[in-house]
């Protein structure tokens, strides 16, 4: 039999394959199924993870277009409400933990070594396996849909004891299912904080990384901080469901509230996990295509810096009509409208970049330009939700649902495309082709505005959020959200084609391939990017003041 | 790169890698240990309407005869246990300082023993931490035997420093069986069997 | 050019929605109770606020786009960075935000207002209704949907207050304080009527208060804002608010209604008058989960129909019923329902769907069970 594990293109090997000055030192990778699955290959782990996102983020979306579905009229026509409970829950975990984290995941490994110059991540062999975990995490969970009593049915927040004591039977295995993704995430984390800290070209301080190593290394922390919160949480679930303790029952002294503390003490950091590396995706197409250097970087990282710390203060502003002491209300009040601050910086100095800059207009731009504008809306009604009073008329309403809508598709969502086009010439070799690009951008735009812009009028106007049936007075509102959704979903099949036709040919990129002012380091390997990259550390070169 | 570079790099990794998994294990734990946190913070600040569940001594402070304040009693029946909790009367008035007694019964209506709890809450949140219970049945579990009826005493007071806008506060009691302990006819319902008879 | 043009709709698009917003049933409504319009006020000042940052940030966007594109040979400035503006941009946001703290907290502090109410309504939510027990009076009932299934099913036109409208609306008087209590039976439930600006979890085990007064007789009607399972857009909340003397005369009514009802336990019930009283009971409080047909959804919601343990075992089913069973959502109705009903519902389960036991369960052996 062949050597069944391939030889690792690990630090010293690669390090001394550099050092004699050749890079064929490394075997043929094995073929097929098994170069995948054994892979340690930074470039071919951020290929898995884009492909296992895009394809969770089609299942993800047809979860969204069967709730879409419920609701184009009033009354109940295609599913039932057990089922459609199903769909929300499933929609918001699948697009959350195995659509958005993986695909920032994926450009992480992807780009982080490209743009500070390292071989590879630091533990390439743990990237294989945090990376093969995610697989096995959400085929588990999606199985619990076929399991009597059905999948999880309590919302992707899951609210104790709605997901304990009168949880279907198939919540064990969702609990599982979420350690399993949790662990990946974990995992992934502490490879990017070591490869950053430890794997920078010589030369490079913390404070010459692009903004998008910054920003996931922000965000790495974050995870470490608050995954093991949310491993803690569902243990507890595990516990209460399983063997009789009583963390959030109230019959056996425990407290349905402290799971929301608990929960939220996680998920809120949890939101900018999924939108400090758009930032940093953003922060890099901005300046490219306005032929501009970004304005105001070290204000760019103080001000993710300031977001992530904030992000443990505000939690409570989820719970406002939990009902909480006057003083616990203004705190978290406070707390929440002052995180608009280094989030308003953010945006002044992407406009500040535009300014006086010479712009153009390629796909990747469009989508970071819509980022920016669309991003900012939902920043807004996230202004208006922190106003405690007038929260008591939004929580848990349709104006919740577009307000986290804005931030995370036309936000996080639109960055990521950004990100796959902009970096798709150095991925592929060719430019994606610009006519479906175009149509895929426009389509998108229109189809998210028209499928969340009415969600505001509907949460306004009184309809609650995870109702599979409402009044007719919603009916208006719904009816455009719906044929909103499947613009938008349908017109994602543009994106596939554009990425199949851009592996298969198209027109040739150069290494820069988005012209001289795209200077981070990935611009000076070729395009595509061989395997293997910076053997040799590169010198870095800061930019003249 | 020379060796000692790659050296360097090979150390801070593991560095890096083992900071990250110990503060990962606190995290962890942080998580659990939220619970007692939280449980004290809530008894301090009075959120959820919790109270202390062990008796505190009364303190005798010179009654505030200026204030009346309104105390009301609701008892309610969790599922599943077979008992009927009554307060002897739904409200008193008194003044801050003063001690009061009243008495709730529980009546066992099955033909079988079993054991319940009522937990307690309180409204509003910032009452909860200045009312002061000697004696509440709340403080453990009850046990009665099949058709028994108990009468039991709860002995309070209202701190003085109620804070002042304060009027009306509301003692809720819900009634749980206690989990583990067999009840009578849940044995018949579920088919989980409790260890004890 | 195009595509700025494009752009520039879009823009206009969504200002132009803003405005439409103001209109009636695409906007909170300004609502009935002493501090609606005041909360309505404050979400509307926001609202500008942030209408006039956004059309300076976009304009200067805008206009970038338009005057700074490469396409019209546009040369890009060499600045990246300038301490003063950056300055500026921290801190005049900085003091907006403190303009809206300001009129944000004094509402809030008159939302936590503690002073005395005249009437106290204790509101637990169930799966999936509404119980209402006004503290003191010996008034309370359950408020169920009373939208039939058939038009859910599309079966019959749907109606004007399609989804909310309830058997028993919380009938409450104007211009006096009510003090609510709200708690749950089961899972989280949040009641919340727009108009009233009230909106609280109702949490298993524990109590809330929050308290309205509302300034004009009418109906209002609002949902359960929490997830609370199947039935959770099933929920409604209707509140009919009318003048102090007709709440009075309406209380007097239900005290004496009741007080007939208890009266009724003594006597000998005829089989077809439990019968035809159990089969509306079971439809407003047991068919959401048993489903209409007695068919249950197993594993959460067990069959009645042709439930060999309820068929056989008499006293099992009338314990069940009256005390509920722990860590399910099948609740304790000893309380929540009367001895009549208790016996109406007992009796039509025993013997409808071809259960056939022909057994009648008598409202005087219930109260008899609860005496004991």
């Amino acid at each position: 039999m062949a050597p069944k594990v391939p030889p690792q293109p690990t630090l010293e090997q690669s390090s001394t394959a550099a050092e004699a000055g050749h890079g064929h030192a490394h075997h043929a990778p094995p073929k097929g199924i098994l170069r995948w699955l054994l892979t340690t290959n930074h470039k071919e782990i951020g290929t898995l993870y884009l492909i296992f996102s895009l394809t969770m983020f089609f299942i993800g979306g047809i979860f969204a277009l069967v709730v879409r579905l419920e609701l184009f009229q009033p009354g109940l026509q295609f599913v039932r409400p057990e089922f459609f409970n199903q769909m929300t829950t499933m929609h918001g975990l699948i697009m959350v933990f195995a659509a958005v984290m993986p695909a920032f995941t994926g450009l992480a490994n992807w780009m982080i070594p490209l743009q500070i110059g390292a071989p590879d991540m630091a533990l390439p062999r743990l990237n294989n396996f945090s990376f093969w975990l995610l697989p096995v995490a959400f085929g588990l969970l999606l199985s619990t849909l076929l399991m009597p009593g059905g999948g999880p049915n309590f919302g992707w927040t899951f609210y104790a004891p709605l997901s304990t004591t009168f949880a279907p039977p198939s919540t064990t295995f969702f609990i599982l299912s979420l350690h399993i993704a949790g662990i990946s995430s974990i995992l992934g984390a502490i490879n990017i904080i070591a490869t950053i800290l430890n794997m920078r070209a010589p030369g490079m301080r913390l404070m010459d990384m692009p903004l998008f190593v910054w920003t996931w290394l922000i965000t790495a922390f974050l995870l470490i901080a608050v995954m093991p919160v949310l491993a803690g949480v569902i243990t507890m679930m595990l516990m209460d469901i399983n063997f009789g303790t009583s963390f959030f029952n109230a019959a056996g002294g425990g407290d349905p509230v402290l799971f929301q503390h608990l929960f939220w003490f996680f998920g809120h950091p949890e939101v900018y996990i999924m939108i400090l590396p758009a930032f940093g995706i953003v922060s890099a197409i901005i300046p490219t295509f306005s032929r501009k250097r970004l304005f105001g970087y070290a204000s760019m990282v103080y001000a993710v810096a300031a977001i992530a710390v904030l992000s443990f203060l505000v939690w409570g502003h989820h719970m406002f009509a939990v009902g909480m002491p006057l003083v616990g209300q203004l705190f978290f009040m406070y707390a929440t409208m002052l995180i608009a601050v280094p989030t308003g910086v953010k945006v002044f100095n992407w406009v500040a970049t535009m300014f006086r800059g010479s712009i153009s207009f390629e796909p990747p731009m469009l989508f970071a330009l819509a980022f920016v504008v669309q991003f900012t809306i939902g920043g807004f009604s996230g202004l208006m939700l922190a106003i405690a009073p007038a929260d008591f008329q939004y929580h848990d309403t349709y104006f919740v649902v577009a307000h986290f809508h804005y931030v995370l598709v036309p936000g996080a969502i639109f960055a990521i495309l950004a990100g796959a086009y902009y970096w798709l010439p150095k991925w592929t070799g060719h430019y994606p082709n610009e006519r479906l690009s175009q149509w895929h951008f426009w389509l998108s735009v229109i189809g998210v505005n028209l499928t969340f812009f009415p969600m505001h009028f509907s949460g306004l106007a009184g309809m609650p959020r995870r109702i599979p049936d409402y009044a007719l007075q919603f009916a208006d509102f719904n009816l455009a959200s719906s044929l909103g959704a499947f613009i938008f979903g349908f017109s994602q099949l543009l994106f596939v084609a554009v990425i199949v036709l851009c592996v298969r040919g198209g027109k040739k990129a150069p290494a820069q391939a988005w012209g001289e002012y795209a200077t981070d380091l990935e611009w000076s390997v070729p395009s595509p990017a061989p395997l293997h990259t910076f053997e040799t550390p590169p010198t870095f070169e800061r930019p003249a003041h | 790169m020379s060796p000692n570079e790659t050296r360097a790099r090979q150390a801070g990794v593991r560095r890096t890698v083992w900071r990250s998994v110990a503060a990962l294990a606190g995290m962890f734990a942080f998580a659990f240990a939220l619970v007692p946190l939280y449980d004290a913070f809530c008894r301090l600040t009075g959120i959820n309407g919790k109270v202390d569940t062990t008796a505190q001594a009364i303190v005798s402070e010179e009654v505030d005869e200026s204030r009346t304040v309104t105390v009301q009693f609701i008892t309610r029946n969790g599922a599943g246990l077979p008992w009927h909790m009554q307060a002897e009367t739904r409200q008193v008035r008194l003044h801050p300082g003063q001690t009061s007694e009243v008495n709730f019964t529980f009546r066992n209506q099955s033909d079988g023993e079993s054991w319940g709890r009522a937990v307690p809450s309180v409204s509003p949140s910032n009452a909860t931490r200045h009312v002061r219970k000697t004696s509440c049945f709340c403080f453990e579990e009850q046990q009665l035997q099949a058709g028994e009826r108990i009468e039991l005493p709860l002995v309070f007071q209202l701190a003085r420093d109620l804070p002042p806008e304060v009027h009306t506060v509301t003692l809720v009691y819900t009634l749980y069986p206690v989990e583990g302990k067999r009840q009578p006819q849940q044995a018949v319902v579920q088919t989980k069997q409790g260890e004890e008879a | 050019m195009r595509t700025l043009l494009v752009w520039l709709a879009g823009g206009l698009t969504l200002v132009g929605s803003s405005q439409v917003a103001l209109a009636n049933g695409w906007n909170m409504p300004v609502g009935v109770s002493s501090l609606s319009g005041e909360i309505y006020g404050l979400h509307m000042t926001i609202f500008w606020i942030c209408v006039v940052i956004g059309v300076v940030v976009f304009g200067v966007m805008f206009y970038s786009l338009f005057k700074f594109r490469h396409s019209r040979g546009a040369k890009a400035a060499n600045f990246h960075e300038n301490t003063t503006v950056e300055v500026m941009w921290t801190i005049v946001p900085l003091l907006i935000l403190v303009g809206m703290a300001v009129p944000a907290t004094a509402t809030l502090q008159k939302i936590y207002d503690p002073s005395e109410a005249e009437l106290d309504v204790m509101v637990t939510g169930q799966q999936w209704r509404w119980r209402y027990e006004y503290l003191g009076e010996d008034v309370s009932f359950n408020s169920n949907l009373a939208t039939p299934r058939a038009q859910i099913n599309g079966e019959e036109e749907r109606g004007e207050h399609y989804l909310l409208e309830v058997d028993e609306p919380l009938v409450l008087p104007v211009n006096r304080k009510v003090r609510f209590l709200f708690t749950s039976d089961d899972v989280m439930h949040a009641w919340w009527v727009p108009e009233l600006a009230v909106k609280q979890d109702a949490i298993p085990g524990f109590v809330n208060e929050n308290w309205v007064e509302i300034e004009e007789p009418g109906i209002y009607r609002g949902q359960c804002a929490e997830l609370c399972g199947v039935d959770h857009g099933f929920m409604p909340v209707v509140v009919q608010a009318v003048e102090e003397e007709e709440f009075d005369e309406w209380l007097a009514e239900r005290k004496e209604a009741a007080a007939e009802e208890a009266m009724g336990v003594d006597r000998e019930w005829e089989r077809d008058e439990l019968m035809e009283r159990g089969e509306g009971i079971y439809g407003s409080i047991c068919a959401s989960c048993h489903q209409p047909e007695g068919e249950g959804s197993p594993p959460a919601f067990p069959a009645l129909a042709g439930n060999e343990q309820l068929i056989s075992d008499e006293d099992w089913h009338i314990t069940t019923v009256m005390n509920g069973v722990s860590g399910t959502a099948m609740p304790s109705f000893r309380d929540t329902l009367n001895p009549v009903e208790l016996a109406s519902v007992l009796t039509y389960t025993r013997n409808a769907w071809g259960n056939d036991t022909g057994d009648v369960v008598q409202p005087a052996d219930i109260a008899e069970r609860l005496e004991e």
